[in-house]
């Protein structure tokens, strides 16, 4: 079983030695955000390469910008980084699922040889072609305080222990690469509304479940719950299904919810005001 | 939104400082910089989350474990060791010193170490050392780390700044970030002093100059040089090759190191950690170069695992200039790689073998690495050994920096030497600079270096900006206006350059010839005739240069001028590398030249202590060539300092590496005092239960 799977990932690179037909992009341009006249699609063909991804497919588009119709273009802008998943940089709309465009390997997603589309995410304003802008992601990280307010970086010894179960719920939280998918595949995040989203959502559980952490916790609770807050998500659960590193975004909405409710819960019954965190 | 409008461009009451890049050294040097209440103005290629720093995979160092008798002097013995001897010794002292502390700081931040029983910190093994030294947060710890410093950071984007008078400054707060800006240039006055940068905003392609009282590099590595390597696309060295280009001196640009076990990939070479041998992964080829049997069906008497047999000291935890060696003369000279039945050939692979080993216990320590492999391999690493190969991974080479001592030999921590550039107000920190790792770095000695390297140049710019007689906010505009001119000529020059010409060339199609050129002459094992080849190579690509076409005419995000500046740039510092590489006649560490090895020469001298135990320092002719300097003068904060290629050797003598004997990477011939699971030191008993550190 084993030896044939083997076998059968490298018999693409023994067909590359040109029999391989060629990979075929379909990929939605535009210039500006306030040119919309340049909206338009446009094909390319690349040579297959073993084990390529779309990124790959994309700097062969670099090295020869010319598309199927034989017209130069300007070679396609696109935002990468890392090239292995880390980085959250290349999140784009691939056969109009969002992901990231390092780990799509074309053998995967296009295995009979279907042209393959890609569109920039239409969450976030488009700077060009497939480039988008997510600084909103970055500012709602400073509105809920996603970090641990320590005394300084002078020495102050070891940090609180913690168990290792305690480490396997907050690692995965804490692999969060603010890639935006989460946000792309939400019916209730986008430029109609002010919804912060799960991936925010989440590192307030990530940040309220730290023993440290746990010490600003109000404050974290307080800004969640204002407007744009977790009252706003719809619980469709697109988010868990898009991660790419299956970051549990479903249970983060709950536990975070459930702090909520029973903070105002709280400060119902002990006569708080809302805003006074 | 990024595009946001220089603050420091006009006159202003901020004065603040400068920070280039948003890794993890530019990221501590800068909330050094803000508890010493100095703005900083943060420029980052990228959203400083997506750096280069979420890469690194398998851990920090630190000798918190005194249980097996670990401590500083022996991290900082072991790290010059590996580094054969070329390392400052005094800067890798305060560096292991600092490491239990640094650690504890990350924990601080909520760094998700993996965790003991009792809640303490784990610990796992590295290359070049028997001691669990090596802190991690499962096999994600650089972008686990990045994450930490990026959210301090991001807090003290809340903080606003205040004056001397403690009151707070409107709508400026202590951080100024700006991301999506690409370094061109320093702003110098006419004494040479760096007072501000120049960059361009790669959305609307605006070019500016900032005032800085004092700039500070941490812009990462150029693996780019090397076309595809394990680094990121932005790791160029764009940056440090064109303060170079200003007079900045670069030192030991031609160690560069090559990482024994990565994958192929055509974009990239992605990496699968030490730490995959740290938790007990073990280097085999089938002992028959024409076995064609899937591994599993090849019985362990039939495999040769042979880290463990030419280096039973250390066995597959060799340093890396080792390893890859021993990979390439396995693979590449004895043509013994994996067989490959569909094409008939041995490819240059080698297995890295996890299967004997727990799955609950690889899931949680390794789980990062295991799912890159998985993802871009399609196999399962937990039930097939992985095909690995060495790539270009990390250079120890950089822009030179200085430090002080004191008398007792250990660092002044407060010193505006610390971390300094050549130029005045210039200041380089993190894989930019080419401190602490010598001929070859210690595993998870990259992410320690960052952040130490961080603390020292965060007091270290206070201290000059408090020493400066007139901050860059008062100087006239002509001096940021004249840069700003330059660099926006240069930039038209690009758009400009072959247009409407028939012959032209493609930077990206250039980039692949120089990258190939690189990986072939100036890796693992270095020829002088193929250097000279490689040499007339760089300067052919060069003349090409001139003919490259920006196809993209758009003035809005044009990745493909970007491009050219940077690939100009990397053709300056690949020269730097490769004469470097061609003018030390030894071998040293990641630098090999078969012509120098006694085994495969006679007569050779192997490494030459006496000829060539000293930095390579490389200045810029006026040609924009290398030439190489045994000494230079340059000024710190109203001082002129003379500066020599001689190595600071005061603290632990130079002598022969031996990683066939256990123990020998320190003088006291120490292994863990205590057995280790996976650890397969013979001489455990050597240590002393419980040593302080």
């Amino acid at each position: 079983m084993a030896k044939k799977k083997a076998d059968r990932r490298r018999a693409p690179a023994a067909e590359s030695q040109g029999k391989h037909p060629p990979v075929r992009l379909k990929i939605r341009r535009q210039d500006a955000p306030d040119k919309p006249e340049t909206r338009r699609w446009e094909t390319f063909e690349v040579e297959y390469l073993p084990q390529m991804n779309v990124i790959s497919a994309l700097q062969q588009i670099q090295k020869h910008p010319v598309t199927v119709a034989g017209v130069e273009v300007a070679p396609v802008v696109w935002d990468c980084s890392c090239l292995e998943e880390v980085c959250g940089a290349c999140s784009m709309l691939i056969n109009g699922r969002v992901r990231q465009a390092c780990s799509a390997l074309v053998d995967v997603i296009s295995p009979k040889g279907k042209p393959i589309v890609l569109e920039p995410l239409r969450k976030f304003p488009l700077v060009r072609d497939l480039m988008v802008d997510r600084s909103r992601l970055f500012e709602s990280l400073k509105r809920i305080r996603a970090w641990i307010e320590i005394d300084g970086t002078h020495p102050q010894g070891p940090g609180p222990r913690q168990s290792q179960e305690q480490q396997e719920e907050l690692y995965p939280l804490s692999r969060c690469m603010s890639c935006g998918c989460c946000l792309e595949a939400c019916p209730q995040y986008g430029p109609h509304s002010d919804f912060v989203g799960a991936a925010v959502i989440s590192q307030v559980r990530l940040f309220n479940a730290h023993p440290t952490g746990a010490l600003q916790k109000s404050e974290r609770l307080e800004a969640i719950m204002g407007p744009g807050g977790i009252a706003d998500c719809g619980k469709a659960q697109n988010c868990v299904e898009v991660c790419p590193l299956g970051i549990p975004l479903v249970d983060s909405i709950q536990t975070v919810a459930g702090e909520t409710s029973r903070r105002f819960i709280l400060s119902w019954l002990l006569g708080w005001s809302s805003d006074g965190g | 939104m990024a595009e946001t409008t220089a603050p420091t461009s006009a006159r202003s009451r901020v004065h603040r400082v400068i920070v280039v890049g948003g890794g993890l050294a530019g990221l501590m040097t800068t909330l050094r910089l803000c508890e010493a209440n100095v703005p900083v103005l943060l420029v980052s290629l990228v959203p400083v989350k997506r750096s280069h720093s979420v890469c690194a995979q398998g851990g920090i160092n630190a000798s918190v474990n005194a249980g097996e008798g670990d401590s500083p002097a022996i991290h900082m013995e072991e790290t010059v060791y590996a580094g054969d001897f070329l390392a400052n010794q005094p800067p890798v002292q305060g560096m292991a010193q600092a490491a239990p502390e640094l650690v504890h700081l990350l924990d601080r931040m909520g760094v998700p170490f993996n965790r003991t029983p009792e809640g303490r910190l784990d610990f796992r093994r590295f290359g070049g050392s028997l001691f669990h030294r090596t802190a991690f947060a499962g096999a994600t710890t650089g972008q686990q780390l990045l994450y930490a410093l990026d959210e301090q950071v991001r807090r003290y984007e809340t903080i606003d700044v205040t004056d001397s008078r403690g009151i707070s400054v409107p709508g400026e707060k202590l951080v100024h970030k700006l991301e999506y800006w690409d370094f061109l240039s320093l702003v110098r006055d006419d004494h040479g002093v760096a007072i501000g940068i120049v960059a361009q905003n790669l959305r609307s392609m605006r070019i500016e100059a900032f005032r800085g009282d004092g700039v500070c590099l941490a812009t990462g590595g150029p693996g780019a040089i090397f076309g595809r390597s394990t680094n990121s696309v932005i790791c160029t060295g764009t940056a440090a090759s064109a303060v170079f280009q200003q007079g900045a001196v670069y030192a030991n640009g031609e160690f560069v190191q090559v990482h024994p076990t990565a994958i192929p990939g055509a974009d990239k070479l992605r990496l699968i950690s030490e730490s995959a041998r740290g938790e007990g992964g073990r280097i085999w080829v089938p002992r028959d170069a024409r076995d064609a049997r899937r591994p599993a069906d090849i019985p362990e008497g039939e495999r040769d695992y042979f880290l463990e047999r030419l280096y039973p000291g250390y066995g597959n935890l060799v340093p890396r200039d080792i390893a890859s060696r021993a990979l390439f003369q396995v693979g590449f000279h004895e043509g013994r790689g994996i067989f490959n039945p569909s094409t008939g050939k041995n490819e240059l692979e080698v297995y890295l073998d996890l299967t004997h080993l727990d799955p609950i216990l690889l899931k949680k320590k390794l789980s990062g690495i295991l799912e890159i492999y998985q993802k871009f391999e399609g196999e399962d690493p937990y039930t097939q050994p992985m095909r690995v190969f060495p790539a270009v991974h990390y250079s120890m080479g950089g822009l030179w920096v200085d430090y002080e001592t004191q008398g007792d030999g250990s660092l002044v921590a407060q010193s505006p030497r610390n971390h300094a550039a050549s130029i005045p107000g210039l200041y380089a920190v993190g894989e930019v600079d080419f401190q602490y790792h010598g001929a070859n770095r210690l595993g998870a000695n990259s992410l320690l270096s960052c952040l130490y390297g961080g603390q020292l140049a965060g007091p270290a710019l206070s201290a000059y900006q408090s020493a400066l007689a007139r901050s860059a906010a008062d100087l006239p505009a002509s001096l940021f206006d004249r840069e700003k001119a330059r660099e926006s000529e240069r930039f038209d020059d690009i758009m400009e350059r072959a247009q409407g010409e028939k012959s032209t060339e493609n930077a990206h199609v250039l980039h692949a010839e120089l990258g190939e050129a690189m990986l072939r002459d100036c890796t693992i094992e270095r020829h002088d005739a193929a250097l000279r080849q490689l040499l007339a190579k760089l300067d052919e690509l060069g003349e090409r240069a001139k003919r490259v076409r920006v196809v993209d005419r758009s003035g809005r995000a044009n990745q493909t001028a970007q491009f050219v500046r940077h690939f100009q740039n990397m053709l300056v510092l690949a020269r730097v590398i490769a004469a470097g590489a061609l003018e030390r006649n030894e071998c040293r560490g990641a630098h090999y030249k078969p012509a120098c090895d006694p085994e495969v020469t006679p007569g050779a001298v192997g490494r030459d202590d006496e000829n060539w135990l000293r930095t390579t320092l490389a200045v810029a002719s006026e040609t924009g060539e290398p030439k190489f300097i045994r000494s230079f003068d340059y000024e710190c904060a109203g001082r002129t300092l003379r500066v020599t290629d001689e190595v600071d050797t005061s603290l632990t003598q130079p002598r022969a590496r031996r990683y066939q004997q256990a123990g020998e990477a320190n003088t006291a011939g120490r292994g863990p005092s205590r057995v280790a699971q996976g650890s397969r030191s013979e001489r455990t008993e050597r240590g002393h239960g419980e040593e302080e550190g």
